[in-house]
């Protein structure tokens, strides 16, 4: 009875033994398995793509009805841009040299009554 | 005036005629192509916007602590240049974004923080203007703010979410547009000493009339 009874405990603890070292292997392959997956996605990623092939043109679209920025002339726009520039420097030193001969017109008339002043 | 101010003006003409034609044999940018070309008058006025901002923000700080109206002056000089330069940046711009972009404007920390430097600008020379007895140190006081804003117009790109291009831009230019640039960028330069000298100069020419009539009264 004895005998039997340590027998059986001897075979569940083997059969349990086998059971536990299969699940290890499992894990260790899966391991392995997502470890070569990872370091092979870099190299896959630089692989070379495909190039894609240009598309065949089965409608023709007009200009007008492409989208506003891409069917918008730069040209004025750029013209603008420098024009606004050089007017708004020329308007402005227009007008501080306006300023300036206004002032300089008012001290030398100011400084003329002063010495009339002085020698009445 | 100084002396060296009528050569300089001379050499400033001829740099901003001879300009147009290093703009035109820079290279076209990939992707913008013609409309790019904005850009070699957009960023030379945008650093000088800052940089008349900066020019203010301590002429003012030394005007407040020492009170030297000298250098009250020389703030309110650079506050009207600001505000020049200012119009400049955001009309080229959003010129440049109709075409880039598809908008005229986008509502991004760059741009925003741009308006409100200039329209700080605005309000210093506004407060000069209509603020009475005083507005002087208040007018310097907004100035500071104009200047505490300029270095977060300037990281702004580089910080935020934003579709402005960041400002790694201008160290990786082919020689070319480089070159375009460069110059453009020393043109506004001189273009800025000379009509921030000739601004103190009309000041202090304000100043004499003031002081003229002041011994009349007496």
């Amino acid at each position: 009875m004895r005998f039997l009874l340590r027998r059986a405990t001897r075979l569940r603890h083997g059969f349990g033994g086998q059971a536990e070292t299969r699940r290890h292997g499992v894990c260790l392959v899966r391991a392995i398995g997502i470890s070569v997956l990872l370091l092979c996605a870099p190299l896959a990623a630089q692989q070379p793509q495909p190039q894609p092939q240009p598309q065949q043109q089965e409608e023709f679209v007009p200009v007008s009805q492409l989208p506003a920025q891409d069917q918008l002339p730069a040209a004025p726009l750029l013209v603008i841009a420098y024009a606004f520039v050089w007017l708004a420097l020329f308007a402005y030193l227009v007008s501080v040299a306006r300023r300036l001969s206004y002032v300089q017109r008012e001290v030398e008339r100011l400084e003329s009554d002063m010495k009339r002043g002085s020698r009445s | 005036m100084p002396k060296w101010f009528m050569p300089l003006a001379g050499l400033c003409a001829v740099m901003f005629a001879a300009s147009p034609f290093l703009i035109a044999n820079a290279d076209y940018e990939s992707t913008m192509g013609l409309v790019q070309k904005i850009f070699y008058y957009h960023l030379p006025s945008a650093w000088i916007f800052l940089l008349s901002a900066i020019v203010c923000g301590i002429a003012s700080a030394r005007f407040l602590f020492r009170g030297s109206p000298r250098q009250d002056r020389l703030a309110y000089a650079a506050a009207e240049l600001t505000v020049l330069f200012g119009a400049i940046v955001l009309v080229t711009g959003p010129l440049w974004a109709r075409k880039a972009w598809g908008v005229w404007w986008q509502w991004d920390v760059r741009l925003t923080s741009s308006l409100m430097g200039w329209m700080v600008a605005w309000a210093y020379l506004l407060v000069r203007k209509y603020g009475g007895p005083g507005s002087d140190k208040l007018a310097a006081g907004l100035a500071l703010f104009g200047m505490a804003n300029v270095p977060f117009v300037y990281v702004s790109v580089n910080y935020w979410r934003t579709i402005h291009p960041a400002t790694t831009v201008v160290p990786t230019l082919p020689v070319d547009m480089g070159l375009a640039l460069w110059f453009s960028v020393a043109c506004f330069l001189l273009l800025f000493v000379l009509l921030l000298r000739l601004r103190v100069h009309l000041e202090e020419q304000r100043a004499r009339l003031d002081a003229l009539y002041l011994s009349l009264d007496e």
